[in-house]
């Protein structure tokens, strides 16, 4: 019988990036960071480019498979994917269907990828000049309810205002990510620290809980992992790193219109996080390290508590710097500086720092580390959650 | 005068005219939702279906125009050119209990810079527009009593 699992089926042994940049500041085009970061990847995998037979990403991705087979001269594609949903909540998703692909034997060498060269496809472009607008935004967007930020600044107000949590939960969070950036000569904030009086006295983007250290940067650049069958994971230069479980979704109507999912004030990981640990075979007390998608420290907030790491009413006292950072924290997180202080590579970015601290080779390494969660973009739907393990885990 | 500065997108319903009753509700000054025929379960916003027993008989029905702030914002960095100039604005989520507790979206009329209670009851004010050749209303919410 064939266990329904993937749990140690498949592993990534490759990683890839371009340098990351500020937002609109890529001197490349989009299409051309994909292929450095591909090949990147593939280099650093120690395979021929040519050995990947599969393309996966998400985020309304611009650079397709077809384009990029033709371009690297693959020999066969076997494999396209990518997950619906515009923002960064398909990001684990995507290795998830990765190495499902590789563990049912659809494709060998699979690669997930993102690439963002902000200027190029008017991302960000904010709509100005729509005369109209219709069906689900038609009922929020006359009343000025239009970025993400003020989107999902509805949760995070009510869950924050439920259970009584303060301000600075959410500064610890962003400082986490500063701090550990600090120690990252690639992060785009690399030499520029946070501290907490910068921090209380940042403009707001929205009252309440919104200053401008709890939003995500844009950037430009590309990044790519390789997913590839465990079976090969002996054979390879890198020490593999392997997938434990993947989960995407989303629970009951979380998708209802005009903000009406009867389970409202939540990042969508409630029904998510028990089956993705079930999966694994681990705890949360087992994680060694959690690389959870700042989209805005409120949503990061949530996704904790949803992955069991404490109840919401011990968030004043858990999200505490000290608790947050490596490589004595309680829970090390986004240890690379994470999207808001390394680059916002729609979390890309913290699949690949979360491969790199399970090598041990991280800039802010956890001692040790076996067990890495990587939560993808929170409070979206669908978003996603990964584990990662080292090969002791199996 | 509206809330809001000119020049957002106007709602237009969409051609397959799933949302029409309520825009021609709201011009009516009537604040209509989908109420399931069959089980006679609330929906907001509007769906083919009734997402309880899945029956396709849906009416519109209206609802009285009270509810309570269940979250709230004030937006001080705009996002859309036409509210630049703006200054500070508060938008709200409303829930109305008399209608099962859907929620609805609108600004808070009143002072800009208010304080804002999760849990006061508002009421419904309709917001008419003409803009060019589109005529709308939309439902923003002030403090009952206010």
């Amino acid at each position: 019988m064939f266990d329904r699992t993937l749990r140690g089926r498949a592993a990534i042994m490759g990683i890839g990036e371009t340098p990351y940049y500020k937002r609109g500041k890529s001197p490349l085009p989009e299409f051309k960071l994909a292929l450095q970061a591909i090949l990147a990847a593939a280099e650093d995998a120690g395979i021929e480019v040519r050995e990947i037979d599969g393309f996966a990403s998400y985020a309304d991705e611009q650079s397709v498979p077809s384009r990029l087979a033709a371009a690297l001269g693959i020999p066969e594609l076997r494999f396209s994917n990518i997950v619906w949903g515009g923002g960064g909540g398909g990001g684990a998703a995507t290795v998830g269907n990765a190495a499902a692909a590789v563990a049912a034997g659809m494709a060998d060498c699979v690669v997930v990828y993102r690439s963002i060269a902000s200027g190029e496809f008017r991302r960000g472009a904010g709509m100005a000049g729509n005369q109209t607008i219709s069906g689900d935004q038609a009922l929020w967007f006359p009343y000025g309810l239009i970025s993400p930020a003020q989107q999902f600044a509805m949760k995070i107000v009510r869950f924050m205002y439920e259970h009584g949590i303060e301000q600075e939960a959410l500064r610890a969070i962003a400082m986490a990510s500063y701090h550990h950036a600090q120690m990252n000569p690639r992060a785009v904030m690399y030499g520029k620290p946070l501290t907490a009086e910068m921090y209380d006295d940042s403009r707001w983007i929205v009252e309440p809980f919104h200053h401008l250290f709890d939003c995500c940067m844009e950037n430009d650049g590309a990044a790519a992992v390789i997913v590839m069958p465990a079976g090969r994971a002996r054979s390879m230069k890198q020490k593999p790193v392997f997938v434990l479980a993947a989960a995407q979704g989303s629970h009951h109507r979380s998708g209802a219109r005009g903000h009406n999912a009867p389970i409202y004030a939540s990042a969508n990981f409630g029904k998510m996080a028990p089956r993705l640990y079930e999966m694994a075979g681990v705890q949360p007390s087992d994680v060694d390290t959690a690389q959870i998608y700042e989209n805005f420290t409120g949503g990061v907030l949530m996704a904790m508590v949803e992955h069991g790491f404490f109840e919401a009413e011990e968030a004043n006292e858990f999200l505490k710097l000290e608790n947050l950072i490596a490589p004595n924290g309680k829970l090390p997180l986004n240890t690379s500086g994470g999207n808001l202080a390394e680059c916002y590579m729609h979390g890309l970015e913290l699949q690949i720092e979360a491969v790199r601290q399970l090598r041990g080779h991280s800039t802010a390494q956890v001692q040790g580390a076996k067990v890495a969660l990587i939560v993808a973009g929170p409070m979206v739907t669908p978003t996603s959650d990964l584990i990662l393990g080292t090969e002791e885990t199996l | 005068m509206p809330y809001l500065n000119a020049g957002l997108p106007a709602p237009l319903v969409e051609s397959d005219l799933l949302d029409a009753p309520y825009w021609n509700g709201t011009r009516q000054h009537q604040l209509m939702v989908q109420r399931c025929a069959k089980c006679k379960s609330f929906q907001w916003g509007p769906e083919w279906l009734c997402h309880a027993c899945l029956s396709f008989e849906i009416d519109w029905v209206e609802v009285e125009g009270k509810g309570e702030i269940y979250s709230w914002q004030r937006v001080w960095h705009p996002v859309h050119a036409a509210l630049k100039s703006q200054g500070p604005y508060i938008i709200v989520l409303i829930e109305l209990h008399q209608a099962g507790s859907v929620r609805m979206i609108g600004n808070l009329l009143g002072d800009p810079k208010q304080t804002v209670k999760i849990g006061a009851p508002v009421k419904a004010v309709f917001e008419d527009h003409k803009n060019d050749d589109l005529r709308y209303t939309l439902v923003q919410w002030e403090l009952a009593g206010a």
